[in-house]
């Protein structure tokens, strides 16, 4: 994919990764339908390849989730890179993805960080509020739902139901696996590495 | 509960906090929660187990990753933002570099069949392991104050806003999110009358 990115559209990236950056109560991942929306809708700065493949990447690599977004920043940097003529070198090529992976990440870590750093000795001191507890107890659901509807997403666009039944299916049954048993994820995600070479799904 | 544990260890430096978050960081395959317990808790005695158990609760309220959340708030309570800034760095640095390594290193073979068809497999078994995430919380919705059938119907509300009609996640968790903790607060308040 390419695409061209000018310096309002970088300042544009990182302010929607900053505006979801508070938005991310139960982790990263619950903001992965927004970044979608974003990024592959709308913008048509990354395909949903590239998106499906960055969170499939992120779970299968050691480290926290919130890698996925490391990933989409790189790609972002690629694709802008890929637009550019005449054709950058391979080196201004990488200085571009990691512009792409410094932005979005910085854009996504800092405001929680601070706000955590900064709001955690409050909260820890008044653990018992009412407002404390009802704001954990009202958001439960909420987050719970975020990640079965990011699940969701990452099953396919949904516009093409014969192409995507088997990855609803293989989605479904590792769902299954997951919640009953304690099965190691990179047993699973070779799994379904395979299934998916072997063209099964 | 309380009993004071027979060894009880700190931090010792900025530099201990940096590689022991980093030594945790890449052990966590998806399921980080384990690892944090073992090593924090198990290994490196750091935390006693209801310490834990209460910081990792806070950890999950606040927005953004868990884990960096427990390592700023580890961090932050042994050396102050210097300690908070080490374990960060220590929970992403290495992480952040592995992750494009392997990215790069697939996208040299990315346009071959195969390894679009083996990203398509993991792609869908993300999903599970995401959606199974959400699935396991449910046990935990029947001792909200809201109520099981509250919370299932707002859960139902939200999805359909996200995942079908696909709106904004600012818009829906700035609605729904005041609405669902302004009744929570009522029914707490009602099952404290009671």
């Amino acid at each position: 994919m390419s695409i061209t990115l000018n310096f309002q559209d970088w300042v544009s990236l990182f302010l929607h990764f900053v505006s979801l950056s508070l938005l991310a109560v139960g982790g990263a991942i619950t903001t992965a339908p927004d970044i979608h929306r974003y990024l592959v809708d709308e913008q048509h700065w990354l395909t949903h390849y590239q998106f499906t493949s960055s969170v499939a990447i992120a779970q299968g690599a050691p480290g926290p989730n919130v890698m996925f977004v490391a990933l989409m920043g790189w790609n972002v940097g690629m694709n802008a890179a890929a637009g550019m003529s005449p054709t950058p070198t391979m080196l201004y090529a990488v200085m571009l993805a990691l512009l792409g992976v410094l932005v979005t990440m910085v854009g996504i870590i800092v405001p929680s960080a601070t706000l955590t750093f900064f709001s955690t000795q409050w909260a820890h001191k008044n653990r018992d509020l009412k407002g404390v507890r009802a704001f954990k107890a009202g958001l439960a659901p909420l987050v719970m739902s975020l990640l079965v509807a990011t699940g969701w997403l990452l099953t396919g666009n949904h516009d093409n139901y014969l192409e995507d039944w088997p990855m609803w299916a293989l989605a479904a049954v590792t769902t299954v696996i997951v919640w009953r048993t304690q099965t190691h994820l990179l047993v699973l995600l070779s799994g379904g590495a395979v299934l998916g070479m072997l063209k099964i799904i | 509960m309380s009993e004071v544990p027979a060894v009880r260890n700190v931090p010792t430096s900025n530099a201990d906090l940096f590689l022991s978050f980093n030594w945790l960081a890449l052990q966590g395959f998806g399921g980080v929660l384990a690892v944090v317990q073992r090593e924090l808790v198990e290994k490196k005695k750091w935390l006693t187990l209801e310490e834990f158990v209460e910081d990792w609760s806070i950890a999950q309220m606040l927005p953004g990753p868990n884990v960096i959340n427990l390592a700023l708030m580890i961090g932050g309570k042994h050396f102050g933002w210097r300690g908070a800034l080490s374990a960060l760095a220590g929970v992403l640095m290495v992480p952040t570099i592995l992750v494009i390594v392997i990215a790069s290193a697939i996208a040299g073979v990315g346009d071959t069949q195969a390894m679009q068809g083996a990203l398509r497999g993991m792609g869908a078994v993300s999903a599970g392991l995401i959606m199974a995430t959400g699935i396991k919380m449910l046990p935990a919705l029947k001792t909200n104050p809201m109520g099981l059938m509250t919370c299932v119907v707002l859960a139902i509300v939200t999805f359909l806003a996200v995942a079908v009609m696909r709106l904004p996640l600012s818009w829906v968790l700035l609605t729904l999110g005041p609405i669902a903790s302004t009744w929570a607060w009522r029914c707490i308040s009602r099952n404290e009358s009671a």
